[in-house]
């Protein structure tokens, strides 16, 4: 089985908004996958069955051999400690500091002190924040505070890295920034998937495409290119 | 060693949590404070109760007269025929002639009266001395007495034992229902600061989840606030009860009113009422968390 197995997948909202259509795929160990499409084809909604914030309403999710669909609240952590999430809204604490920030994904492991700061701070090195760890969020900046929350995703070695939009609201030079790094953490042998509006960071990096459209997939493509509406 | 040090990180959130709303906490602080000194006013009072109702039980006697020249054997009767009743703990025999003895030593003026007489014309009549068991039915056993052959009368505290026994026992239930309504109000207090805690963390519990924490690991700390809320709370009902209650009984010299009544010596007291302070804050502090944790952290 792979990394990631879905199948026959339906979501459809309480509102009965149906979010995604019969989805099936998979996502071998190491990949690195872009998720692309218009607003509101359901590329979020995706993205929340991985990490069990919504359920799928039919089909089966399957993420590190762990059936998403039936796990129960109780034991979503199990989950989550396999993944490293970056939201679009970062979801940084303001009351903390950027080294509280990261360490706080860490502390829930019990592990000792001195383990906690070495991992740390190598994860804040590694997403070039080393001068600033003592920074609250609101003195940093938005490609900053991104990056703050890529070094929490990361200071647990997941070997998931989900990414909603993490460039969304970066400009160009920072964007590049990111995925430099993020490219390098799936060098490194970590499985990313990342839904992205970014025609230029698709078309920059030439990984697998998956497109959806409406909650349906409608192309997946190794090596691919962003698909803009004409060209399908 | 992991699931040590995770509670101790768990502890010093509970404790970074009171202080961070200090404000509030205090609130909850004081309310636990004043609950606990109330029961603690409430436990030295009812355990002197206790003791005054056992000194003077140990007092109340009921004296039965005997019928003017009854044959002894008739008196050794009537003696069995009071010791087959039910309530009794002991009897005594005393003698006309012992009471007229006895009354002459106590006081010169009725030694010089009762010296007129002797044995064969003694005004006095012999008498049993009856100590009962349940001091609450005494009524009842001297009744049963009464109606024996050979008694002439029977006095006991005429009532007026029962009705302090009585009085003794309302105290104590009105100052129980006060302390459980007390108990209450201070849990629903903590509770109200932890649901408020839990709110004002919101964000952090959400992000705390989506990086993986389990259920456990985020409760927990709002469990040790509200129990570090308790604690705190009891250690001025504590401080105040034991120094109060010393200085009360050593100002009194551990009597009230009169000999008979004694209070509790503090030796006695202390250490469990701390005890029982103690635990009765930390266990409101945890029943006021666990029901906010249950009605406002739903994850
Ligand atoms: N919590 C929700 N309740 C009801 N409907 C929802 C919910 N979340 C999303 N939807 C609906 O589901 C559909 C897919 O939304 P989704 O957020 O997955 O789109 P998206 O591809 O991420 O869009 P965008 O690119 O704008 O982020 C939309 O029609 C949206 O309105
Ligand atoms: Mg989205």
């Amino acid at each position: 089985m792979n990394l990631i197995e879905i199948k026959n997948t339906y979501k459809q909202y309480k509102n009965g908004v149906t979010a995604l259509c019969d989805l099936t795929l998979s996502i071998p160990k190491g990949d690195f996958v872009f998720l692309v499409g218009a607003s509101g084809s359901g590329k979020s909604t995706l993205i929340k069955l991985l990490y069990r914030q919504e359920k799928p309403t039919r089909g089966e999710v399957y993420v590190g051999g762990i059936n998403v669909a039936k796990l129960r609240n109780r034991k979503v952590y199990k989950l989550r400690r396999k993944l490293g999430i970056v939201f679009q809204d970062y979801k940084l604490l303001p009351g903390m500091t950027v080294y509280e920030n990261v360490a706080f994904a860490l502390e829930i492991y019990g592990l000792p002190e001195r383990e906690v700061r070495k991992k740390v701070m190598n994860a804040i090195e590694k997403v070039g924040l080393k001068e600033k760890f003592r920074s609250y969020p609101d003195q940093l900046s938005g490609g900053e505070q991104q990056r703050v929350s890529i070094a929490r995703a990361i200071v647990n070695n997941p070997k998931i890295l989900i990414c909603d939009e993490p460039t969304g609201n970066l400009d160009p030079n920072t964007s590049l920034e990111i995925m430099e790094f993020i490219n390098k953490i799936n060098e490194e042998g970590t499985t990313i998937i990342m839904a992205t509006h970014d025609k230029d960071i698709v078309n920059t990096y030439k990984k697998r495409v998956i497109t959806l459209e409406k909650g349906i997939l409608i192309s997946d493509k190794e090596k691919g290119g962003y698909k803009t509406n004409e060209s399908i | 060693m992991k699931a040590f040090r995770i509670l101790i990180k768990n502890i010093s959130d509970g404790f970074k949590s009171v202080f961070r709303n200090f404000s509030l906490s205090l609130a909850s602080i004081s309310c636990i404070t004043i609950t606990l000194i109330l029961v603690a006013i409430a436990i030295i009072l009812s355990e002197n109760v206790n003791k005054f109702t056992d000194d003077i039980e140990k007092d109340v006697t009921i004296v039965v007269y005997i019928e003017k020249n009854t044959q002894q054997i008739d008196i050794d009767a009537t003696k069995e025929k009071i010791e087959a009743l039910r309530n009794i703990e002991s009897i005594t025999f005393t003698s006309k002639e012992e009471i007229r003895q006895e009354m002459s030593k106590d006081s010169d003026g009725l030694g010089t009266i009762l010296g007129e007489y002797n044995e064969s014309n003694n005004p006095l009549l012999d008498e049993f001395l009856v100590k009962v068991t349940d001091t609450e039915k005494i009524g009842e056993t001297a009744n049963r007495i009464k109606e024996l052959p050979f008694i002439n009368a029977v006095k006991y505290g005429e009532g007026m034992v029962e009705q302090l026994v009585k009085v003794f026992d309302v105290v104590k239930k009105i100052t129980f229902v006060i302390v459980v309504g007390l108990v209450i109000v201070t849990a629903f207090l903590i509770s109200n600061t932890i649901k408020i805690t839990i709110n004002n963390r919101k964000r952090q519990i959400e992000i705390m989840r989506l990086v993986g924490a389990s259920n456990a690991y985020i409760k927990l700390p709002f469990f040790f606030e509200g129990i570090i809320l308790g604690f705190l709370g009891s250690l001025i009902p504590i401080f105040l009860t034991c120094y109060g209650y010393i200085f009360l009984y050593q100002k009194l010299n551990g009597i009230l009113f009169t000999e008979v009544i004694t209070l509790v010596n503090p030796d006695n007291i202390l250490f469990h009422l701390s005890i029982i302070l103690m635990a009765i804050g930390i266990i409101v502090g945890a029943i006021g968390s666990y029901r906010a944790v249950r009605r406002h952290l739903k994850i």
